[in-house]
């Protein structure tokens, strides 16, 4: 029975260090796209953010000078986004991949050409990582037998970007429905021309949206490169980035849906790896990739309305043009 | 903030004794997109806690000026002035805060917002919505008692009825301090009973010193509810009246002109028998009635023309007719072929029944724009074996078809190889004829038959058209302009909100008669109308 | 009115803009290669010869410009119904599939010229269930393409990683991968097929499905710009409304391109497991189907704008390897990065040079004008 709860909790607690980044992606996507732009570059941001956090954090030895870097690259390419989108009415699912594409080669390319280890980053130690972070009276706390448990295993022990990425979730929320902006970008993703007409500029508003989607993908980035693992390696945003953009869409593009669904797909991920091997009674064992292919299934099926309708935001992918 | 802005705005408005200024002088506006101009010296003045009616035909350039004043587009050149101050209106946002508000004829809102959501977009004070919405809240069920507008402030606004969603939009303007209120065709989506509440709330909004410009093709409307009232054509203004000294049957001259019949050679027409025969179609979008059982029969040999300001279900009625949108109800009868709902025929089954369609809009539908010319001339008829072998497209017999249909029906410059796009207008119109012509189809459709098309080809389509009625086709002429219509047609039937509500030989009719029909002001006219059916349905029908 | 071609002659829109665009693009990757401290010029030298430098490298290139003829036509297909299929690598992956179970299933009983028509057919075939689904969804139940084949392709990469984990591993073998295909499932090289007639190359990957892409981009042009059945779906690309008006069943007419669209990114399993590897493995198309989309924008979505693009492109995977090879500095991966940018500029941004240009050209005309008629006065 301690087994199998120490178990579950330390299933949960992975479940957490999976789903952070997820979280943030998913929070970047729904500040774009309920502004009406498309994100599919959420990947991109996320992967060169990882690389620009372990590169600068390897290089001045402080992983909160590579969370700026991360932060600051993220957005640079959020601004190119926005550029193609925004200003020059292109394809926002082209740009989106456009940009996936060039983070992807250009990471590589310039971590082989500055640090000559393949692409990836020198290991990162000590003040250049995010490490975890003992939450107070966890000593004390432990002794208390069940949610002293709970408390020492599972919510202490993460480093700063979890509790970040889990702390973006209701501010997101409080953006989107408690502040005049949130109301306008809300609006803007629905009826651009309502906005126009309110007197509110419409090009701004979505830069300002993109914007955010980047800072919040490079703190994920960050997290990535210099809390989660102790360097960048090639690649490694591994389809993180569209799963956090299946997630958004499983979400319904609400915060908190949002979060859940990241948490369930996370959570997928952390038994796909303790379930491999393991036959469970009745059902026999459950292919890990099976597991893998679950979330992007699942919103398969959604998108498809068989469970529910993921209604998308009315104006999203459509350029504003003021009409004759 | 906007609190205080409509107090203190309002009291100047009201408190202006002695022969206040005008709310809204325009001087001499114009302005054009490219070659076409949609506003030439256009002069309007709207005096305080007035309603002042604007009233033209499609494209007369009424839209345009409320878009200028709203600071939608900027005027090429002209002066405005506010409550007898000159002022620079550049946005929107300009326009607000000088006091102007405008229901659009689209609405404005947030399907997925609540009432106050909507109303506060724009104009929320704080950076946080929490006070700016209590307070908001407060001010919105404030005006809304005040000027009787009452609406639920937290009712998901797309799930209201359209009555009450241009209720929020009129509580919006009234938001933002909106002393002169614009209205573009408001009534277009109302009810009647919705538009009897409207009017209840503009008389309203007038004894509290609002001004109102109140934009319409009806003219029941303007003798309803307006003070003065302005005629518009052809982008300009053409004059004004105090409304109680006026009636509809000038009105309705002023607003079509004195129309020049085209001289068209047509002998009388000898109808057939009866190649085509709609019964009570109707049909509804997003709940919104389109068309509103509508009947009517072509014979061989005549020409029908459908009058009526675009937006009254004409494009409707071509798209059931032609097999584009699946009848909802009713039934047409072609030829021993009756289509049904259940008995659905796609627009390819309808041409092999013998029925062309010249669309309204040639580049929404009629063609495609990047095709070459010989490409659009096969449209709808490229799996016809003329024009294919057994797997490849014999291109060769569509040049030379395309070739043909270029001399025959005098389209140029006469290559087939050219872009669709690269045509004139008058040329991509020809060769949209030539093809549905073509084919000698026993009933022919034409929307809009010579729009955008310069005089020389418009003799040239119509001596065409007449000639294909000769030869024994029954011919449906959709069009907005009325003079085309009277020349062309043997028999008129007048669309409004869906419904035909009149018909009138072709012989007889004569464009005020129409004008007041097109207006639905057709029951004080007892001309040679038919049927007298209007103001009778209830219908909610959005003009396009 | 709505058509871009406004004042400016065909020849600008059909070829100065699209050379910006892609000049551009490699402008970008020359500052990249600038930032990174070497010399572009000596980069385009390693690359040019490492591609063409002899007959070795040479098949390489032409063997990377075989998948790229076949996912860049995969994308053009379907972009001429204005669909946009971002799941050509799934696509291309099943296909593979669908290639090796057949060579496994028949290569010890059937000669190789039963196998290969099969095998051309199971690959079109796979590669076509692949894009059913998310087509499906499309027409007849409004899901969005770019999404579902986004969540393909990765549903194709589990999938395949089971299947050879679990199924088709050789026995006692650590790599998931198939045993060898025997000979008789084996797709000749071009080595063999010139040998034929006595003229020796040295032995690449290059194989007789290069055929194929040439083939396939015949019956593309055929197909889309010489039947009714391209004919329609140009239309409903261009106007979706001028389709409905013809009568066109456009919920059909996208299920059909879709699939049409996988069967040629199937091709390329045809190319790589018949051709190249012999046996079902991991990761064989890798990012093909993506450059795929990079080719059909470049090439403008016609098939010698395509041949084109994918021999650009052959040209820099396989000279990009060399390039990397004889300068460490810099890795195979930039080509993935020019990739990007062509995809940025020839697509997102492919208007963005238009005013510019627009300015120059009305200036250049009047400028002519005015020329004229003082020679003239």
């Amino acid at each position: 029975m301690d087994d199998l709860f120490l178990l579950l909790l330390s299933t949960l607690d992975s479940t957490l260090r999976v789903s952070a980044p997820l979280v943030l992606c998913a929070m970047a996507g729904i500040f774009s796209e309920r502004s009406g732009i498309i994100d599919i570059s959420l990947e991109g941001k996320l992967l060169a953010a990882a690389f620009a956090a372990a590169a600068v954090a390897a290089v001045s030895g402080s992983a909160f000078v590579g969370l700026g870097a991360a932060i600051v690259t993220s957005v640079l390419m959020a601004l190119l986004h926005g550029f193609a989108c925004i200003t020059h009415r292109g394809n926002q699912v082209v740009s989106g991949l456009a940009i996936n594409i060039l983070a992807s080669g250009l990471t590589v390319t310039l971590g082989g050409a500055w640090f000559h280890k393949g692409g990836q980053t020198p290991t990162l130690s000590g003040d250049a990582r995010f490490s975890p972070i003992s939450l107070p009276g966890s000593d004390f706390l432990a002794e208390i037998p069940f949610l002293g448990t709970i408390y020492v295993e599972l919510i202490s022990g993460h480093n700063l970007l979890v509790y970040i990425a889990f702390l973006a979730v209701p501010i997101t929320w409080w953006v989107l429905y408690k502040t005049r902006f949130g109301l306008r970008l809300r609006a803007v993703g629905e009826n651009p021309q309502a906005v126009d007409t309110a007197g509110i500029s419409v090009t701004f508003l979505r830069y300002r949206s993109v914007i955010i989607a980047g800072i919040l993908c490079g703190i994920a980035g960050a997290y990535l490169s210099t809390g989660q693992n102790a360097a960048f390696g090639k690649e490694m945003s591994a389809g993180q980035g569209y799963i956090a953009l299946a997630a958004m869409i499983f979400g319904k593009w609400k915060p908190v849906p949002g979060l859940l669904a990241c948490m369930l797909f996370g959570f997928l991920d952390a038994m796909a790896v303790r379930l491999q091997g393991v036959a469970l009674p009745g059902i026999g064992e459950i292919p890990v990739q099976f597991m893998q292919a679950l979330p992007y299934v699942l919103t398969v099926i959604l998108l498809a309305g068989f469970i529910g309708k993921a209604i998308a935001p009315k104006a999203i992918g459509r350029p504003y043009v003021k009409e004759r | 903030m906007s609190v205080e802005r409509i107090k203190t705005q309002g009291s100047e408005a009201v408190g202006g004794q002695s022969a206040p200024p005008p709310a809204i002088e325009l001087k001499a506006i114009s302005k054009s997109f490219g070659p076409v101009k949609a506003n030439q010296n256009v002069d309007l003045k709207v005096l305080p806690g007035t309603i002042h009616g604007i009233i033209g035909e499609n494209g007369a350039g009424k839209s345009t000026l409320m878009s200028i004043l709203y600071g939608f587009y900027e005027a090429d050149s002209g002066e405005i002035l506010i409550n007898g101050q000159k002022k620079k209106i550049h946005s929107s946002r300009d326009a607000i805060s000088f006091g102007i508000g405008m229901v659009h004829q689209h609405f404005m809102l947030v399907e997925t917002f609540t009432v106050l959501e909507n109303v506060m977009l724009g104009a929320e004070g704080a950076p946080l919505l929490n006070k700016s919405s209590q307070s908001a809240r407060k001010e919105l069920l404030k005006l809304s008692k005040e000027y009787s507008l009452a609406v639920d402030p937290d009712a998901m606004t797309g799930d209201l009825p359209v009555g009450l969603q241009q209720r929020v939009e009129i509580l919006k303007a009234l938001y933002r301090g909106a002393e002169i209120l614009i209205l573009d065709e408001p009534t277009g989506v109302l009810t009647p009973q919705e538009t009897d509440q409207l009017f209840k709330i503009l008389d309203i909004l007038r004894s509290r010193g609002v001004s109102i410009i109140l934009i319409t093709h009806k003219l029941q409307e303007i003798m309803a509810i307006t003070d003065r009232v302005s005629v518009m054509r052809a982008g300009t203004m053409v004059s004004e009246r105090e409304t109680s000294e006026t009636s509809k049957n000038e009105l309705a001259e002023l607003m079509v002109g004195r129309k020049v019949l085209l001289e068209v050679d047509k002998t009388d027409a000898n109808p057939g028998e009866i190649l085509l025969e709609a019964k009570n179609l109707s049909y509804k979008e997003d709940g919104v009635t389109k068309l509103d059982n509508v009947s009517l029969t072509l014979r061989a040999g005549e020409i029908v023309g459908i009058a009526g300001v675009s937006g009254n279900g004409q494009t409707e009625l071509l798209a059931a007719l032609s097999g584009i949108c699946p009848l909802q109800s009713g039934s047409i009868d072609i030829g021993s072929t009756q289509i049904t709902p259940k008995n659905h025929k796609n627009p390819k089954e309808f041409r092999e029944l013998s029925v062309g369609h010249v669309p309204e809009d040639r580049h929404r539908m009629g063609m495609v724009t990047a095709f070459t010319a010989q490409e659009t001339a096969i449209m709808g008829f490229h799996e016809d074996p003329a024009y294919n072998g057994k797997i490849l497209m014999n291109n060769k017999a569509v040049q030379e078809h395309c070739t043909r249909l270029m001399q025959d029906y005098d389209v140029r410059p006469e290559d087939p190889k050219l872009k669709s796009a690269n045509f004139s207008g008058g040329n991509q119109q020809k060769l949209v004829l030539a093809r549905e012509m073509d084919r000698r189809p026993e009933v022919l459709l034409v929307g809009q038959p010579t729009r955008g098309v310069d005089i020389g080809a418009i003799e040239f389509i119509h001596k065409n058209l007449i000639a294909m009625r000769d030869a024994g086709s029954a011919i449906l002429v959709v069009s907005v302009e009325l003079e085309e219509i009277m020349s062309l047609s043997d028999r008129i039937l007048v669309m409004f909100e869906g419904r035909i509500v009149g018909e009138v030989s072709g012989k007889e009719a004569d464009a005020r008669q129409l004008g007041l029909l097109m207006g639905n002001a057709g029951t004080q006219s007892t001309g040679s109308e038919q049927q007298n059916n209007n103001n009778t349905t209830h219908s909610e029908e959005i003009p396009a | 009115m709505s058509s871009p071609s406004k004042a400016l002659p065909a020849w600008i829109d059909v070829g100065v803009i699209p050379l910006i665009n892609i000049l551009l693009a490699f402008f970008v990757s020359g500052i990249v290669i600038l930032i990174i401290g070497e010399d572009p010029i000596e980069a385009v030298k390693i690359v040019v010869y490492g591609a063409f430098g002899n007959d070795y490298n040479i098949g390489y290139t032409l063997h990377y410009t075989t998948n790229f003829i076949f996912t860049g036509l995969a994308v053009a297909v379907a972009f001429h119904a204005s669909l946009f299929n971002i799941g050509g690598e799934g696509q291309a992956y099943i296909g593979g599939l669908g290639v090796g179970l057949l060579c496994l299933a028949l290569d010890q009983y059937v000669p190789f010229w039963i196998i290969l028509p099969l095998a051309i057919a199971a690959s079109g075939l796979f590669g076509a269930a692949w894009a059913y689904v998310p087509a499906y969804l499309q027409a007849y139940r409004g899901s969005h393409i770019v999404i579902t084949t986004i969540m393909f392709n990765f549903i194709a990469f589990s999938l395949m990683n089971y299947i050879l984990v679990n199924v088709l591993i050789e026995p006692g073998q650590m790599s998931p991968e198939s045993r060898d295909f025997l000979t008789s499932a084996q797709m000749p090289t071009m080595q063999e097929a010139v040998g034929w007639f006595g003229i020796e190359i040295e032995k690449s990957p290059l194989n007789l499905s290069i055929l194929l892409a040439l083939f396939s981009c015949t019956f593309v042009w055929l197909f889309i710009w010489h039947t009714r059945w391209g004919y329609a779906i140009r239309m409903f690309g261009f106007n979706e409304n001028a389709a409905n008006y013809s009568g066109i069943n456009t919920q059909r007419l996208v299920v059909g391109t879709m699939c049409l669209s996988g069967v040629l990114a199937g091709f390329v399993g045809i190319n790589e497991i018949m051709g190249n590897h012999n046996r079902v493995m991991l990761d064989f198309v890798a990012g093909a189907g993506f450059t795929g989309i990079a080719v059909a924008l470049m090439g403008r979505n016609h098939p010698v704008g395509i041949i084109i693009a994918s021999l650009l492109f052959g040209t820099l995977y396989q000279g990009g390897a060399e390039l990397s090879f004889e300068i460490p500095t810099i890795q195979g991966e930039m080509v993935k990065a020019i990739q990007g940018l062509v995809i940025l500029f020839c697509g997102a941004l492919a208007y963005m040079s238009r005013p510019t240009i627009e300015r120059i050209f009305t200036a250049i005309v009047e400028s002519n004008g005015t020329a004229k008629e003082q020679t003239n006065g």
